[in-house]
């Protein structure tokens, strides 16, 4: 062990990687649940997680609004930002070549962003501060702040939610079904559109929360703050295999430990904390080229 | 003879009707303007070689592929235009060819989704699959994927019977099968007929499926070129010959 580190201190970390891990966790499903269904790299989810930063932004800072109130109608506007992205750019190029509807979540993710400029500026926005969850408070000599205590349990019983919606309720069969074989699920009268649909609004809807925990701890939002987690959390959800929901909880949660740890452990590596994503990512693959938990990728035809 | 006379006299409509069918995949035309009819009650089968045309007329119906030109009523109510979805809560069930079972969900799942339409309890329906093919009941838990592939045409037999469908359809539910495992589906597809489930079947294992059938059509290369009742094609000499095979005997 790197001589300075304390057991306290490594305790921290682990703490520290626990919470970014969820909150990678929770923006990764989003990917992984969209290509599950549509065989679609969702390139405009970081950018929906974005959008839902700003949502709470304005909702708490330009508009006074109290925070539970604005929670609710991010996680809302978001969700329907998501749905409406599917209907728009990906619904209509259904049927059209794989490369179609990839360039189209491209142009989304563009789009997004410039608009989020345009209207917002490019300047960073302080988020404002919750003191509820930021003020440190001390167990044994060591300090935590709540918000990387919340964010795991926050995360922890939105992902057992997910987990119970896809393997117990019918909604959730429909979704399984759909992502295996369109043509049957209709035939089993299963409406696709609307299963894919709820996937938009589910996967949105995580990365809502996932904003709004994100500018809790890092309380700053701007319009491109979704680029740089959008791609680890997608590297995330394909280190775990992607389509695999427990697969981009566990990829979220490697990235995150290994990021926290490396720069405690190795400081002088501490600028290289993005590009470990794609180490692990390249290792993985090397090895198990359909991830961690996924299985044999069969060609949707 | 007799449902022409009732046509005429009662506006009678059987309860399927294909009227000049035409479908196509691209510039390749698969169905050539076919003419079909199911009366309600019956089982009619839809014979042919690989590549006539049987499955993309199926599909059709169903409307997982578009038809081009022509008409297809359900009770007089045209169908062609309509989603799948539309067409599925009418009544009307396929089991698709290769069987196409969810192979991530359980047995029972896999059953469940077959009533996916229906609000009501399902319990009955399952017992009464299950009593049927009580190798479905032990493997319960399993999923689908990892049954044998007469185990999988059962599932995919009972997951059709969960929407208590008017009109099964059949893509060709013997192929692959070992010969005691196709007899099985036969004799099952005549209970269900016997329960007054109209049934549309689709074979290349002629012989089975004529003899079991009220009346059949054999397709060739997208056009109807014979039809009869079952007795009659299986007494037939060219359908022998093309289908049967030189050696059968009629009794
Ligand atoms: N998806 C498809 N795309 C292009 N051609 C197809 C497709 N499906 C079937 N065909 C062609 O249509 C014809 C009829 O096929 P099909 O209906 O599957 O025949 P059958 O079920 O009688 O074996 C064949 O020539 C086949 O090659
Ligand atoms: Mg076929």
């Amino acid at each position: 062990m790197v001589v300075g580190m304390t057991m306290e201190t490594f305790l921290q970390q682990l703490i520290n990687g626990l919470s970014v891990g969820s909150l990678y966790a929770l923006i990764a499903i989003g990917y992984t649940m969209v290509y599950g269904i549509l065989r679609l790299i969702n390139f405009a989810h970081g950018d929906i997680f974005m959008m839902a930063a700003y949502f709470t932004y304005f909702g708490i800072a330009v508009f006074f609004m109290p925070w539970y109130v604005t929670f609710i109608i991010t996680i809302g506007l978001t969700m329907l930002l998501g749905i409406t992205i599917e209907r728009v750019a990906y619904r209509p190029l259904r049927d059209a070549p794989k490369t179609s509807l990839l360039i189209s979540a491209i142009g989304v993710s563009f789009l997004l962003e410039n608009v989020a400029t345009y209207l917002f500026s490019g300047k960073p926005q302080a988020f404002p501060e919750f003191p509820l969850m930021t003020t440190p408070f001390f167990i044994g000599g060591l300090s935590f702040q709540p918000v990387s205590i919340v964010i795991p349990i926050v995360a922890f019983i939105l992902m057992s939610a997910l987990l119970f919606i896809i393997n117990k309720t019918k909604i959730g069969m429909a979704m399984r079904a759909v992502a295996v074989d369109y043509d049957t699920a209709k035939l089993m009268g299963i409406k696709i559109n609307g299963v894919i649909s709820s996937t938009f609004a589910i996967g949105s809807a995580l990365a809502a929360v996932g904003a709004i925990l994100w500018c809790m701890k890092y309380p700053s939002v701007l319009p491109l703050m979704g680029v740089v987690p959008g791609l680890k959390c997608f590297i995330a959800a394909v280190i775990g295999g992607i389509g695999n929901v427990k697969g981009a909880v566990l990829g979220g949660l490697i990235l995150g430990f290994s990021e926290v740890l490396m720069v405690a452990f190795f400081p002088a590596l501490t600028g290289y904390r993005d590009a470990i994503a794609f180490v692990i990512l390249i290792i993985i693959l090397l090895f198990l080229p359909n991830g961690l938990l996924g299985k044999k990728q069969v060609e949707k035809v | 003879m007799i449902q022409k006379l009732l046509k005429h006299i009662w506006g009678w409509t059987p309860m399927l009707k294909i009227s000049n069918l035409q479908v196509a995949y691209g510039g390749i035309e698969a169905v050539k303007g076919i003419d079909l009819e199911v009366p309600e009650g019956k089982i009619v089968t839809l014979i042919g070689a690989n590549g006539a045309g049987k499955s993309t007329t199926l599909r059709a119906i169903v409307n997982l592929v578009k038809a081009k030109s022509g008409s297809i009523t359900y009770h007089g109510d045209e169908l062609l235009g309509l989603d799948t979805t539309k067409i599925v809560d009418k009544g009307i069930t396929l089991v698709p060819e290769g069987r196409h079972v969810f192979p991530d969900l359980t047995v029972l799942e896999n059953l469940k989704i077959g009533a996916y339409m229906r609000k009501d309890n399902l319990d009955a329906d399952i017992q009464k699959i299950y009593g049927l093919f009580p190798r479905l009941e032990e493997r319960s838990w399993q999923q689908a994927g990892t049954l044998s592939g007469g185990e999988q045409q059962m599932l995919a037999v009972g997951r059709a019977m969960m929407s208590r469908p008017k009109l099964l359809m059949m893509d060709e539910p013997s192929l692959g099968l070992a010969p005691l495992v196709v007899q099985g589906i036969f004799d099952i597809i005549e209970a269900l007929n016997k329960e007054g489930m109209t049934i549309l079947l689709i074979e290349q294992n002629a012989n089975m499926a004529l003899r079991v059938a009220d009346y059949a059509y054999v397709l060739e290369t997208g056009k109807i070129t014979k039809a009869g009742t079952g007795r009659e094609l299986l007494a037939d000499d060219s359908i022998k010959e093309a289908y049967l095979g030189k050696s059968h005997r009629n009794k």
